[in-house]
């Protein structure tokens, strides 16, 4: 199908710290990519690189071959590139439908002044959209806590709300910052079930970082290795786990299988 | 009984703004109070309740901008002055009619509150409160030394508005008038919250980074909430100008932007209720603080003085107060006293 994302020579320094280092590699489209590597390996920072939160020193990033290196977040956003944080970073006093709603900003066209009457337009634009949110409720079972401060959720559940919010977009790329962390096992099936479903019945193209390597192994298509900022692996599951360089990097973990 | 039973069938009913019949109600008896309060009221407190009315309009344009957004502004003095500066050149010099002016002034501030509004991009809190207190002095300044336009520090008179043949001199006039814009700034608002547009001011304030990946842009929405709440400040200023008739830069001081940010903090910060409570506390504290004065001194006439004193550091007493033990706010506390009788007599 081709590569959605094309990643080239992708470096970041913060300081003195290499964040990434001349990485590159390729995301196909409609694929399970995951993003693995030990803690401060440089994951995060790639994400925000793709997102435009930090401005890379030096490399190329294509989306759909479009050069976006140097386009501002919220038009990257505009594209289909959807986002949920590692440290949850929801809007805490809003109900979990106004979080969700936030993640269709860009789909919405109401200004302030029809904003501001709510008549007409606008109003019929607000249905409009909580219909597609409701999908995303529905679809992540969350039609208990729709009218619930997301603040005063479990955990767990703000997670799931999280990935709900970039959902919401109804992306084409979304990228998923370790949605399962923290969790129970219980619940790690669940958000798995969740990222198998986005990526088999939705279509979407999945992002994924995660700890738990038994879960990349079984979910991905491909993934990318980093260490210290360096790409040190990419391929299928199977050749990440042939590959030398990053058993080298895990020895002493002993999640990896 | 309004607890139970109330279930919503549609997307439309759960968006609506009086979902059930209690909440109708009690709007439509709000309403009717505020109307049929000059029927009971003197001209005096008549008076006072315009200037409630307008100091509310103000105080909910300064919370779109602080409270929901969360940009400070310490300039909002200066912009009440450019609402009754633009209107007052309109009417006066230029004689054009109220009704038209009072929309324009309403413009020209939100351009210029716009404008002001372009640091907040770079700057944050304090910073960004130092950059809207130079707004404060460089308006003052123009409006005091522009003296072709603005009279200079003599100031302008005005007058009141008149609707075909009826005058709007009288007190009472002029309340209706005010109360009903403050009733459509109030729709305004309470839509404005639960729109897009709402929810895009909500993120800007509480998570900046998230909000761009909502895919907002924050300078856009930083510079149109300064020009919104720039709006009602600016209408509030040509009303506030078309009440007392006068405008002249010592009523623009940076002490009234400092009364505004203590009506909003006192009254609730993002709470558009809060914004009248705390605009009629704030316009009222200084005359029940007069009138317990006059009733002290007539006990003890030596004091007067002292008396006197005391005012000022009662009224930042009370914000200190408010600010320490409610950050909530009134509208905080009325909450709670609602909640308190809902349950009436089984609240424990
Ligand atoms: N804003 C920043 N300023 C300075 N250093 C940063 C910044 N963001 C990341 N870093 C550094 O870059 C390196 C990579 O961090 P990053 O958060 O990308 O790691 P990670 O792979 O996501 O780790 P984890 O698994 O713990 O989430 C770390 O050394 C970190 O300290
Ligand atoms: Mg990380």
């Amino acid at each position: 199908m081709g590569p959605i994302l094309e990643i080239e020579n992708v470096s970041l320094q913060f300081g003195g710290v290499k964040a990434l280092d001349n990485v590159s590699y390729h995301i196909e489209k409609g694929e399970i990519f995951s993003l693995i590597g030990p803690n401060g390996a440089g994951k995060t920072s790639m994400l925000n690189c793709i997102s435009g939160l930090y401005q890379p020193t030096g490399g190329s990033i294509r989306y759909k071959g479009q050069e976006i290196i140097n386009m501002k977040p919220y038009n990257r956003t505009t594209l289909g590139i959807a986002r949920a944080f590692q440290n949850i970073a929801l809007f805490a006093h809003m109900s979990v439908l106004d979080n969700l709603k936030l993640g269709r900003h860009t789909l919405m066209k109401s200004g302030a002044l029809s904003g501001g009457l709510y008549i007409g337009k606008s109003s019929n634009e607000e249905i409009e959209h909580r219909k597609k949110v409701e999908e995303v409720i529905e679809f992540l079972e969350l039609q208990d806590i729709r009218h619930t401060p997301v603040g005063t959720l479990p955990y767990g559940l703000q997670k799931r709300v999280e990935v709900g919010r970039a959902l919401a977009l109804g992306p084409e790329l979304i990228l998923l910052d370790e949605p399962m962390a923290g969790m129970n096992s219980t619940e790690k099936d669940l958000m798995a079930r969740f990222i198998l479903d986005m990526h088999e019945v939705m279509e979407i193209t999945v992002v994924l970082i995660e700890h738990d390597l038994g879960i990349v192994m079984n979910l991905s298509d491909h993934i990318a290795v980093l260490d210290f900022g360096k790409r040190i692996g990419f391929g299928t599951p199977e050749e990440i786990q042939k590959n030398p360089d990053v058993i080298k990097a895990y020895i002493g973990e002993e999640t990896f299988i | 009984m309004r607890e139970c039973g109330n279930y919503k069938t549609t997307y439309r009913d759960d968006m609506k703004l009086f979902g059930t019949t209690g909440a109708k109600i009690k709007a439509i008896i709000i309403i009717l109070t505020i109307l049929a309060l000059p029927l009971f009221a003197s001209s005096y407190w008549v008076g006072l309740l315009t200037l409630c009315a307008i100091a509310s309009v103000g105080a909910i344009g300064l919370n779109i901008l602080t409270g929901l957004t969360g940009q400070i502004s310490i300039g909002v003095g200066a912009f009440l002055g450019v609402g009754g500066y633009t209107s007052a050149i309109l009417t006066s010099t230029a004689g054009i009619s109220f009704w038209v002016a009072l929309p324009i002034a309403g413009i020209v501030t939100a351009l210029i509150g716009g404008l002001f509004g372009i640091p907040s991009l770079r700057l944050k809190g304090l910073y960004l409160a130092i950059a809207t207190l130079a707004a404060q002095v460089i308006i003052l300044f123009v409006i005091s030394r522009w003296d072709g336009l603005t009279g200079g520090t003599a100031g302008m008179v005005l007058s009141r508005p008149t609707i075909g043949q009826f005058s709007l001199s009288s007190n009472t006039g002029y309340y209706y008038l005010c109360v009903i814009i403050l009733l459509l700034t109030v729709l305004y608002a309470t839509n404005l919250i639960r729109s897009r547009t709402g929810r895009a001011f909500l993120a800007v304030r509480d998570r900046d980074i998230a909000a761009q990946i909502m895919g907002i842009n924050l300078f856009k929405y930083k510079v149109m909430a300064f020009a919104i709440s720039s709006f009602f400040v600016g209408i509030a200023g040509a009303l506030l100008a078309h009440y007392t008739m006068i405008v002249s830069p010592e009523l623009y001081s940076f002490h009234v932007s400092i009364e505004y940010l203590a009506m909003i903090l006192i009254g609730g910060l993002g709470s558009i209720f809060g914004s009248i409570l705390g605009a009629v506390f704030i316009t009222l504290l200084p005359v029940g603080l007069s009138s317990l004065i006059d009733v002290m001194a007539g006990i003890m006439p030596d004091l007067y003085q002292l008396f006197s004193a005391f005012k000022d550091f009662v009224f930042g007493a009370v914000i200190i107060l408010f600010l320490i033990f409610e950050p909530g706010g009134l509208a905080h506390i009325w909450l709670n006293i609602k909640k308190y009788f809902r349950l009436w007599p089984f609240s424990y």
